[in-house]
């Protein structure tokens, strides 16, 4: 069994331990999840699915709450949004 | 393509945290047909996240290992958005689920109270239980410096948990003065068990200094968090940090309760001895009905269980042990509840609505939480005002009111799927 796994956040490889939510590849690798309505940079907060600060793109689903979503081996992560 | 399933339990428990887990079992053993649903992707709730990969927590342990054995239909990873008429509507990433139940246990839990203050927005800033969360989802913390803010027992907690994971921490702020956790102390007394987990809690995280009378009164930089200033005892310093993991203890989620229309009385829903709420065959157990942590909430799913399942006798002989736990909640209240200077952090311009960047003085020239969303769109973003709403409560009074289904956001497919009467004309609670 693989202890890590490889996902790629805005392109870019990203290794997480196996069994991490998605919003730990992004805190690993852009530091931010999206930019606010007015333009601010923003990342996870509550990471328990509440806040909605955290939402990326996976696998080109739009506005997926990272820290309750699973990686997965060669998963696609968009955080721009 | 997305799947459509109706089922049919005799009890559904919504919320997989310790008391929704001891609900479910606790059905299950006496012969009912169960079915536990929970937006996580496993079970644990926050408290036991992480549990099922090799935790040494016996407690978490023991239940989880009962859930596996148990009858229980586990319905990860769904997000019940609607309830109506004996029906739960619930979404999961490729299903859609009608479950019908005859009787409905409530263990939607708690989150955390973020309250907002200059820079609080900058990436970095999270939540005491926030950044605790993180890290047992799979967040590397070792070398990193973090201060730890805001109030509550989840504070020693989360300063042992990172401490032990190799997080440098710099300083827990304890917004509650000094004289009021000694009280707590003397009142936990009664309570001998929390005593030797404050205890084990604050060994953990030792080289830590602790103030009291203290909290962040702004977060430092530009595109991501650089320091943070606090005020300690009226004295203000600047601390470099990686993190600040700052929340101001526990709100209830309300949502599906209020959703219900189960009364709620001072900030929870009210329940008769046998946990029950204000509706017939609806009950509620753990956060929800009092901030009282785990014990509390393991006793009390287990008597909804038994409730629920039709065994009075047996739900009767958790009563005292109840009682007991019971005791936490009202000395939590006052040793933690909030000081004013709290309200005052927050400039012109922050930002109280993080979702729809709304400033605080847009909001607070309303009347009320209703008027504030439907002319500065505070709490009309995704959160649907679970952040801003309780923040807006401590700092005005209101009353988050206006709730209308879904409770969730939804793909509209799931709206689409929905059985009709889907929304009712009428907002539902009572803001008209």
């Amino acid at each position: 069994m693989s202890e890590t796994l490889t996902v790629r956040v805005n392109g870019t490889p990203v290794i997480v331990p196996a069994g991490s939510a998605v919003a730990v590849a992004v805190l690993l690798s852009s530091g931010t999840s999206r930019t606010s309505v007015s333009g601010q940079p923003r990342a996870p907060l509550c990471g328990m699915g509440t806040c909605f600060e955290c939402r990326v793109e996976i696998n080109g689903q739009p506005h997926r709450r990272s820290c309750q979503v699973l990686c997965e081996e060669n998963m696609e992560i968009n955080a721009h949004g | 393509m997305d799947s459509s399933s109706h089922r049919n339990f005799d009890v559904a428990v919504i919320g997989a945290g310790p008391a929704g887990i001891a609900a479910a079992v606790t059905a299950a053993e006496s012969g009912a047909s169960v079915a536990l649903l929970d937006d996580n992707p496993a079970p644990g709730g926050q408290i036991w996240r992480g549990s099922a990969s090799g935790s040494h927590h016996s407690e978490s342990t023991r239940w989880l290992e009962r859930l596996s054995r148990s009858n229980v239909t586990l319905i990860a990873g769904t997000r019940v958005f609607h309830a109506h008429d004996g029906r739960l509507e619930a979404e999961s990433d490729d299903s859609l689920w009608q479950i019908h139940y005859s009787k409905l246990i409530l263990a939607t839990g708690a989150r955390e109270l973020f309250l907002p203050f200059p820079g609080w927005t900058l990436p970095n800033v999270v939540g005491a239980g926030g950044l605790q969360a993180m890290v047992k989802s799979g967040l590397p913390v070792t070398g990193k410096r973090v201060v730890i803010a805001g109030t509550g027992p989840l504070l020693l907690a989360v300063a042992g948990y990172l401490s032990e994971r190799g997080a440098s921490v710099l300083c827990i702020c304890e917004q509650a003065p000094f004289s009021q956790l000694r009280s707590f102390t003397l009142a936990m007394v009664a309570v001998p068990r929390k005593l030797v987990e404050a205890a084990q809690l604050r060994f953990r995280c030792r080289r830590a200094p602790y103030f009291t009378s203290a909290w962040p009164v702004a977060a430092i930089g530009q595109d991501r968090l650089q320091a943070v200033r606090i005020s300690d005892n009226g004295h203000l310093r600047e601390i470099e940090c990686d993190y600040l993991a700052c929340g101001f203890h526990l709100v209830p989620n309300l949502e599906l309760p209020r959703a219900l229309q189960c009364s709620v009385k001072d900030g929870f829903v009210e329940v008769n001895e046998l946990q029950e709420t204000s509706q017939s065959d609806v009950y509620c157990a753990g956060e929800p009905t009092g901030i009282g942590g785990m014990e509390l909430s393991i006793v009390e799913g287990q008597i909804a269980g038994h409730s629920a399942a039709g065994r009075r006798n047996s739900a009767k002989q958790l009563f005292a042990a109840r009682t007991r736990y019971r005791r936490v909640v009202g000395a939590m209240r006052k040793t933690f509840a909030l000081r004013s200077e709290l309200a005052t952090l927050a400039k012109h311009d922050t930002f109280l609505c993080r979702c729809e960047d709304v400033s605080i003085e847009d909001v607070r020239k309303h009347a009320s939480w209703r008027a504030a969303k439907l002319h500065s769109r505070c709490g009309m973003g995704p959160c649907q005002g679970r952040v801003c709403g309780a923040a807006a409560e401590f700092l005005f009074g209101w009353t988050m009111d206006s709730l209308r289904p879904p409770i969730f956001p939804v793909r509209c497919l799931s709206l689409a799927a929905m059985s009709s009467p889907a929304i009712p004309a009428q907002p539902l609670g009572g803001s008209q």
